[in-house]
């Protein structure tokens, strides 16, 4: 390689050295701009937040924005305090981990440590389809079966025909399947010998299962919540369909609710201006949004890492 | 393999340690109970995936006729029709296609056959390629409304802008898919062609690639039936509710998830009964990406190669 500029004035190389060739090095190069896309695209993602974010700071105090508990972007008088909107993010992401949680370990626990093969090959394409419903078909049902079918005529919950809870249960279905899989694989991934240790010392498979493998495989089924959080933390269309559209710091389930996402696209659907006040608050919003799953990412990669480091 | 082994401790243990033998008939239903749960714990995703089917197969394939494929939408409900929604969605599978293909193949050779793990920018590429696939689709909505229709590309709400903006959303999904399918290819094949004096593109490009089509174009299938069920990034890019036009290449457009929403948001009563036709639009919907995923399995299952 070295020898490039000496060696391809020659009539023939000496064997051993190879000409250099530009066009491999071109290729390199045009393949490596390809995979700098995603290195543009997360940039492109904190500068358009940043930019309209900062100008919104501007306006609005930002300790009135996170801890205020007045959001009325629009009607005036106007108030820009986040709370509601991370409240709903939150009770509803918590009621859809309710239901997921513990769901998705057990669906989890019986794929990994029940199932023969021929069961888990007929099972697990349930749980992958479950992942390919479009959230906009899961609103759907939420809207028109799960809340006026199940939770006012069965349960007889006096309930808004826009709330929370439906909301949030049926998102926890949309959830099991991230749930299921991840922990899955960090509990194929305890090694058998230590099934086999504890078959051995006269546990049945109940035991063995949980009191070897789930703690064994913990950092990874910790991963899975955590993604599975963010993955209910950042879900639209179920909450913007089936959980109506009212900012208001409520605990009860029952009453409709905005999230910061469905408040994001409620404002995009109509055509705003931009530079005006609600155009700024998608960015602001969407920062927090954006903040508070790349913080949970986070986390949820330094689990994984963990329990890879520990049996791989 | 266990309920043997503890079948035969049990006989094992003989009339010794009586506390075993009894511990066990207790623990036996436990056990039995405790699988139970479990099952019952995948059944509740199994019923709920099962109402969900047929509950809106209910309401919609009574509203699925020629028309419905063919006509505009219209705000006479019994009039209205996906034609529109329907070619939009397949535009926008065609731009995501033609985005994310090249991209994502290049950017996983890249990693797999070039990049330089110990260098620290082939290492930040990996981490944000992680990061960018937890991303809400809702925030790749705002890029889309902020650099793509808006802004420094100024594209304006069409069709261009929404297809890139999906293709965004889901090139991380390809990029995975096309690196476990390079690493899939023995590195025997790469040796073995190296050493018949094939340079590293050649041998990529005779070898390597021709081998990973299979697991590549499965994971293009998956990446973009996730594409075409996206809504919410096609709020923010400024998708219309109402085109009565076939769209193209830059003009406003509509999709099948942003009519189905459109529908479900209006109050449906007796002269106007929207929300079949949003159950309609979700039968064609989820067929359309059934039938893709079909393809993708068939294909996994016809090309996947032992080596």
């Amino acid at each position: 390689m070295d020898a490039s500029a000496i060696t391809t004035t020659r009539a023939t190389p000496p064997l051993g050295v190879a000409r250099r060739r530009w066009n491999e090095d071109l290729i390199k190069l045009a393949l490596l701009l390809a995979a700098l896309i995603s290195i543009l695209t997360t940039t492109g993602i904190v500068i358009s937040l940043a930019r309209e974010t900062i100008v919104f700071f501007g306006d609005v105090g930002v300790s009135e924005f996170l801890f205020g508990s007045d959001w009325s972007p629009i009607i005036k008088p106007q108030s820009f305090g986040v709370l509601p909107l991370v409240a709903g993010t939150f009770l509803i992401t918590g009621i859809a981990l309710a239901v997921a949680i513990p769901l998705g370990l057990g669906s989890a626990i019986y794929l990994s440590e029940y199932a023969g093969p021929r069961v888990r090959k007929t099972l697990k394409p349930v749980l992958e389809l479950l992942a390919g419903v479009p959230t906009i078909v899961f609103g759907y049902f939420a809207l028109t079966f799960f809340t006026p079918t199940i939770l006012q005529d069965v349960l007889k919950l006096e309930i808004s025909s826009f709330n929370a809870l439906s909301a949030g249960v049926i998102m926890g279905f949309m959830v099991i399947p991230t749930i299921a899989s991840v922990s899955e694989d960090a509990m194929s991934a305890v090694p058998a010998s230590l099934r086999e240790g504890s078959f051995g010392l006269g546990a049945n498979r109940l035991q063995t299962s949980l009191r070897v493998v789930f703690p064994a495989a913990l950092s990874g089924i910790v991963a899975s919540v955590v993604l599975g959080a963010s993955r209910a933390i950042g879900e639209t269309m179920i909450v913007l369909v089936a959980a109506g559209q009212i900012a208001a710091l409520s605990a009860d389930p029952r009453e409709p609710m905005y999230t910061m996402t469905s408040f994001i696209a409620a404002i995009g659907k109509g055509d705003v201006a931009t530079g005006s006040t609600q155009y700024k608050t998608i960015f602001a919003v969407g920062m927090l949004l954006f903040l508070i799953t790349l913080l949970m990412n986070a986390i949820s990669i330094r689990f994984v890492r963990k329990y890879r480091q520990v049996y791989e | 393999m266990s309920d043997v082994t503890a079948a035969a401790l049990e006989e094992a243990a003989g009339p010794e340690p009586l506390h075993v033998g009894r511990a066990s008939d207790r623990a036996r239903w436990t056990g039995a109970a405790f699988k139970a749960l479990l099952l019952a714990c995948l059944g509740a995703s199994v019923l709920m995936l099962g109402t969900l089917l047929v509950d809106t197969g209910i309401d919609g394939l009574g509203r699925i006729d020629s028309d419905f494929i063919t006509s505009p939408p219209s705000f006479v409900a019994d009039n209205a029709g996906i034609r529109p929604a329907l070619l939009g969605t397949l535009w926008l599978m065609g731009v995501c296609a033609l985005f994310i293909i090249p991209v994502g193949v290049a950017t996983a050779v890249y990693l797999e056959q070039y990049a330089d793990d110990s260098r620290w920018w082939n290492r930040a590429i990996e981490v944000n390629i992680q990061n960018l696939a937890a991303v809400p689709s809702i925030v790749y909505g705002i890029l889309g409304l902020a650099f793509l229709v808006r802004g420094p590309l100024s594209l304006g709400n069409v069709v261009l802008a929404g297809g890139l903006t999906l293709g965004l959303l889901v090139l991380p999904v390809v990029i995975i898919a096309a690196r476990e399918a390079i690493r899939a290819v023995p590195p025997s094949i790469a040796a073995g062609s190296m050493a018949l004096g094939a340079t590293q593109w050649q041998t990529i490009w005779r070898q390597i690639l021709p081998a990973a089509i299979p697991g590549m174009a499965t994971g293009v299938i998956l990446a973009l039936s996730r594409a075409i069920g996206e809504t919410a990034p096609l709020i923010m890019v400024g998708a219309a509710t109402y085109v009565a036009f076939d769209p193209s290449l830059n003009s406003t457009f509509t999709a099948l998830p942003m009519q189905i929403f459109d529908w479900i948001s209006r109050p449906s009563n007796d002269v106007n009964d929207y929300a079949s036709l949003a159950a309609g639009g979700i039968v064609v919907l989820m067929v359309l990406l059934l039938g893709m995923n079909a393809i993708a399995i068939w294909l996994r299952n016809r090309y996947e190669q032992k080596w």
